[in-house]
């Protein structure tokens, strides 16, 4: 029997890179309106998880179903926010350009921009607070200003499933509480899964967390316990709370 | 001379438009293989008694499909393909325009074009695939907008990035074909990037730019023909080295006022 509320099934996922493995055994299920956050060193196999979940990485074996279909046929629904976008700083496109591109799923081939995705453009550019750099070059902005818009771009195609890999990498300390609010916002009308290593700002935005180290050590709620961040680092860690403390993770001395 | 001029023209038409993508894609040397490549279809042209420019048309379509399947579908790097393609094309070219009996008239106007001696034929076929061009762009604008910015992103949601990356190698190759007559294939490259380059000092407006680059492209060879005729020199090689000259001066100026607009940058 199908669930309706389960978003995304992995079941037994494997991938590796030329023999090299990223992912392993990987099996987990998503709900509606969760926020999940993903943990885990770099090199674990975050940013490789999420690229399966958008078909860009073809698992070696495991079964992969977003919104019940394959992921290529679900991912006019996702909105997708990658690590570090590789692109030229000189390219010729506008801040307005860049966040229309998000509109291209509902707009489709052969098909011209309308009054709606202009008005959707809009919004989304004014909720991350870039519409008023609209008409600059892409290249001329901040990396936590190109990220803002990156989300825009995400937000503009009403996705129903969010990714985001490390979202908050290139963003200023002090804009980065705010981007949180943002996600906080956001996650009442949508699904979120973001890739982090921010452990401590994880715990306190996410409902779930996952810890991956080619593995996942799922858990659930997002209190974590010492034995999987653990198991996640293979490494001792401090005891990990919860709430307003700052968490921190120390390597055996 | 009015051949030359609609040459000219139907030249910088081509070249302006794909040039602004092969310049902000940097493709910039797969077009040098798909051009020098196109010297194979030259001189099987020659070998069969046809049009060369027809075999050009044929060979740097299958080039650039064979250097976007290489570079898509096997592990060789895209400038392994080119290297490999740039010199099978040629060396083809040679061995088919030596069993050629006789002379080959014009042959030096196919390497290093001479828009003066443009036949009217060559003219309809140079506007003919302009008007394939024009087309394709129109249709695909906003998909190669965000293909040539984030192909990463262009394959997440959804877009069929590997045909349009085929289709773009296509016009690439058609382009080629219209700009041999003007500046041959050897100097095919330059007038792909100069007029672009030119362009981007200009706008960051990809749609502003192509038209900003058509305008070069057609200063540029205009410029270079009436120099070459006052000087009498080679008509290609004068309009890229005006057009060399001129984007040296325009990249120096620009550098200019660039380090003094450099701290509204943050």
């Amino acid at each position: 029997m199908k669930n309706e509320n389960e978003i995304v099934k992995l079941q037994n996922i494997r991938v590796s890179y030329g023999g090299v493995p990223a992912l392993e055994d990987v099996t987990i299920s998503i709900f509606r309106h969760d926020f999940l956050g993903i943990i885990g060193p770099n090199g674990g196999g975050k940013s490789t998880l999420l690229k399966v979940l958008l078909g860009l990485v073809k698992p070696d074996s495991g079964t992969v179903s977003v919104f019940g279909k394959n992921p290529e046929q679900a991912r006019s629904r996702i909105g997708y926010v990658s690590q570090r976008p590789v692109f030229d700083n000189n390219y010729p496109v506008s801040i307005w350009d860049v966040a229309m591109m998000g509109r291209y799923g509902k707009a489709g081939i052969m098909r011209r921009y309308s009054h709606e995705d202009k008005a959707a453009v809009e919004r989304a550019l004014k909720r991350v607070d870039m519409f008023k750099y609209k008409d600059k070059q892409i290249g001329r902005l901040s990396g936590g200003q190109q990220q803002r818009v990156f989300v825009a771009r995400a937000l503009v195609s009403e996705p129903e499933l969010l990714l985001l890999d490390e979202p908050t990498a290139s963003i200023d300390s002090t804009l980065q509480a705010e981007f949180y609010e943002l996600l906080g916002e956001l996650k009442r009308n949508l699904t979120i899964i973001m890739v982090s290593h921010d452990i401590g700002a994880v715990s306190i935005y996410v409902d779930k967390i996952a810890c991956l180290n080619r593995q996942l050590y799922y858990h659930g709620s997002r209190e974590i316990t010492a034995e999987v961040l653990e198991a996640t680092y293979k490494c001792p860690v401090q005891l990990i709370t919860h709430g307003p403390v700052p968490h921190r993770v120390l390597k055996e001395h | 001379m009015r051949n030359a001029l609609m040459a000219g023209l139907l030249a910088a038409v081509a070249c302006g438009i794909v040039g602004v993508y092969v310049v902000v894609k940097r493709i910039v040397f797969i077009s040098g293989g798909i051009a020098h490549a196109s010297f194979g279809g030259i001189g099987i042209g020659y070998y069969l008694g046809i049009n060369p420019i027809i075999g050009a048309l044929v060979f740097s379509l299958a080039s650039g499909l064979a250097i976007g399947g290489i570079t898509r579908k096997t592990r060789l790097s895209a400038d392994t393909a080119i290297g490999i393609l740039w010199a099978v094309g040629m060396a083809v070219g040679i061995i088919f325009i030596y069993l050629t009996p006789g002379y080959a008239p014009d042959l030096m106007s196919y390497l290093f074009g001479n828009i003066l001696t443009v036949p009217m034929t060559d003219i309809y076929l140079m506007l003919g695939l302009d008007l394939v061009i024009i087309s394709i762009v129109t249709i695909f604008f906003k998909e190669y907008l965000i293909l040539s910015f984030d192909e990463e992103y262009a394959t997440a949601i959804g877009m069929p990035v590997d045909i349009l990356y085929f289709l773009l190698l296509a016009m690439i190759a058609l382009t080629v074909v219209v700009l041999i007559r003007v500046v041959g294939m050897i100097l095919v490259i330059a007038l792909l990037t100069f007029p672009a380059a030119m362009a981007r000092l200009f706008t960051y407006d990809m749609k502003k730019m192509m038209i900003l680059s058509v305008i070069f492209g057609f200063l540029f060879t205009l410029g270079g023909l009436w120099i070459s005729y006052e000087l009498n020199l080679p008509s290609g090689a004068t309009i890229i080295l005006l057009g060399g000259v001129v984007l040296a001066l325009a990249f120096g100026v620009s550098r200019l006022f660039v380090k003094k607009a450099a701290p509204d940058k943050e």
